[in-house]
């Protein structure tokens, strides 16, 4: 580890009081959040900055000839400047906005799937969430196109020689898998797979939905075609998800959805397109909400994704052990490059009921199948419950967690 | 109550009170035999949980012995243990008036129920505190979908 993991420089605690929703209780505790994978809580900056736009500054975008409107679209564009620069993308003209990570993968599955021939594969992994396997489903309905499935080994890492072996026949026209798995936190050798892929004439797409909110994202140096994301992972809001993908793919693919502001001209004979990213951008786009995402952007950044980082590093080494001390618990996968997520299950509980069981001590988790069957079947389990952390989680809050746990276990097992 | 016993509890909170716990630990109406009237399944396409129940009815249409193979929470075993108890001696009619209230509990919680729904319900109150647990409810109610079934089975056998 080097000097920036010193506790000193990982404490991120004082960040708590940005964020308004913590102060409360819940079930007459202290809320305890550890559910940050699923959405994450949202700072003073995000929620004042939609706040401030609906307020004062707000127009449609690229379409009014007036002043309101040139300064709402000032500040929509100016957020594809902020993507651009955490994804250290080399245009901002390759900043995509999409509803969603799953609004952004579908474009891709429709767009570069058109592209696509029956013989040619898409690749994804055993750990992918559904918005990373169905969208391929319905492209091999559609297009003909075979899907295949690199799977994931026992420690919850990524078979790298099995991924190599299914590309050794040159027909995968494009790898889609996670950045870090929202299940086992697992973070994949993406810059690998980037090389192989190539090596195997295959594109890449990585989901970085739990990725870009936990460590720093250079999409050039990853050696990535297409990333994704989400902005409500990103202590953004809802309703605002990114795809960056190279130019010269962007121009060879054709639009996603059609209507107004992804064109060039429209006649009842012939439409041309807009020029990329607008191409792919139909409709009034989420406004307000790709300004909260500016701001969330801005937010992260201001305390530096290396820092996060660390915390989170800090964070999820204390639950791992911590975790290790709750008899009955087992944490799935243990891979070696992981973020702040950690799946547990408890012997002779199901995972519903030790997740109510922390809600009523005040502790938000999730349970269930973390919209990832095909993982909870390879690790042959039903359900499990997972603990995510955020910038605001504190050393006591996973303290707070093992110590419920140890009690539930006591009272329930 | 020792002071241990005391912060179990409390980890505890008051849905999951020993009655609960204790029926989904050891069941007394669990394993479906083979000589049943009708036999209904249940799953939760949420957490792959499964309830399988068996009725075996009287001359009378009513249900001499109810019993279920639960694979699921506390909630749902505990649910389909207690539901078991319940609807004993019951018509398809009666069990499903007694969902009727068990519904009402579950959305509503106890105080709104009438005294006499109250009395109905009896040990099935243990599940009140559901009606603060929205994503729970299903856990309770899938045992109760497995028993229908398993009377709309008998009755086409």
């Amino acid at each position: 580890m080097n000097a920036i993991t010193s506790v000193a420089a990982a404490d991120l605690s004082h960040l708590r009081a940005d964020f308004p929703i913590l102060q409360q209780t819940v079930r007459g505790k202290p809320f305890v959040f550890l559910d940050s994978a699923a959405s994450s809580q949202k700072p003073d900056a995000v929620i004042e900055a939609m706040a401030h736009t609906m307020r004062t500054q707000y127009a449609n975008v690229h379409r009014g000839l007036h002043w309101m409107s040139e300064r709402t679209t000032d500040a929509y564009e100016g957020v594809r400047d902020t993507v651009a620069a955490l994804l250290n993308a080399p245009s901002r003209d390759e900043i995509v906005f999409t509803g969603s990570s799953t609004g952004a993968i579908n474009l891709v599955a429709n767009s570069y799937g058109a592209l696509l021939r029956p013989g040619q594969a898409v690749l994804v992994s055993e750990m992918e969430h559904h918005a990373n396997i169905v969208p391929w489903q319905m492209l091999r309905a559609r297009q003909g196109i075979e899907l295949r499935v690199a799977p994931v080994t026992d420690a919850g890492e990524l078979d790298m020689t099995a991924l190599e072996a299914l590309l050794a026949d040159g027909k995968v026209g494009l790898v889609a898998v996670t950045h870090m798995s929202n299940v086992l936190g697992t973070v994949t050798p993406a810059a690998r797979i980037a090389a192989l892929a190539h090596a195997a004439g295959a594109k890449l797409l990585l989901d970085g939905s739990q990725a870009v909110v936990h460590r720093p994202v250079d999409v050039q140096a990853l050696g990535a075609d297409f990333y994704v994301f989400t902005g409500h992972k990103l202590y953004g809001p809802t309703g605002i998800g990114v795809l960056w993908a190279r130019r010269e793919l962007l121009e060879a693919m054709p639009p996603f959805m059609g209507g107004g502001d992804m064109i060039a001209s429209v006649s009842f004979e012939h439409s041309s397109w807009a020029e990329v990213p607008h191409k792919f951008e139909a409709g009034t786009p989420p406004i307000v909400e790709a300004i909260g995402l500016g701001a969330a952007i801005d937010y992260v950044r201001a305390i530096g994704m290396e820092r996060i980082q660390a915390h989170e590093a800090m964070m999820t080494e204390h639950a791992l052990v911590r975790l290790a001390q709750v008899p009955g618990v087992s944490v799935i996968g243990h891979a070696q490059e992981r973020g702040g997520v950690i799946s547990f299950s408890m012997e002779g509980a199901h995972a519903h009921d030790v997740a109510t069981l922390l809600d009523q001590n005040g502790i938000a988790v999730r349970a269930g199948t973390h919209c990832a069957e095909p993982l909870m079947r390879r690790f042959g389990i039903t359900s499990t419950a997972r603990a995510s952390f955020g910038v605001y989680t504190t050393l006591g809050e996973i303290d707070v967690l093992a110590e419920t746990l140890e009690r539930i276990g006591r009272f329930l097992v | 109550m020792s002071e241990q016993q005391t912060a179990t509890r409390d980890a505890a909170g008051s849905l999951y009170r020993d009655l609960v716990v204790e029926r989904a630990r050891r069941p007394l109406h669990g394993g479906v035999p083979d000589d049943v009237d009708g036999i209904g399944d249940g799953t939760n396409p949420l957490c792959g949980d499964t309830v399988q129940v068996g009725v075996r009815l009287g001359p009378d249409g009513a249900a001499a012995l109810v019993r279920h193979r639960t694979r699921g929470c506390a909630i749902c075993a505990a649910s389909a243990d207690l539901m078991a108890d319940a609807v004993q001696g019951r018509t398809s009619d009666e069990a499903a008036a007694l969902l009727v209230w068990f519904e009402a509990l579950l959305t509503q919680g106890e105080r709104e129920l009438t005294p006499a729904a109250r009395a109905e319900l009896g040990p099935l109150l243990a599940f009140a505190e559901l009606h603060e647990y929205r994503s729970r409810r299903k856990c309770a109610m899938l045992p109760w979908s497995a028993l229908l079934a398993a009377y709309r089975s008998s009755e086409k056998a």
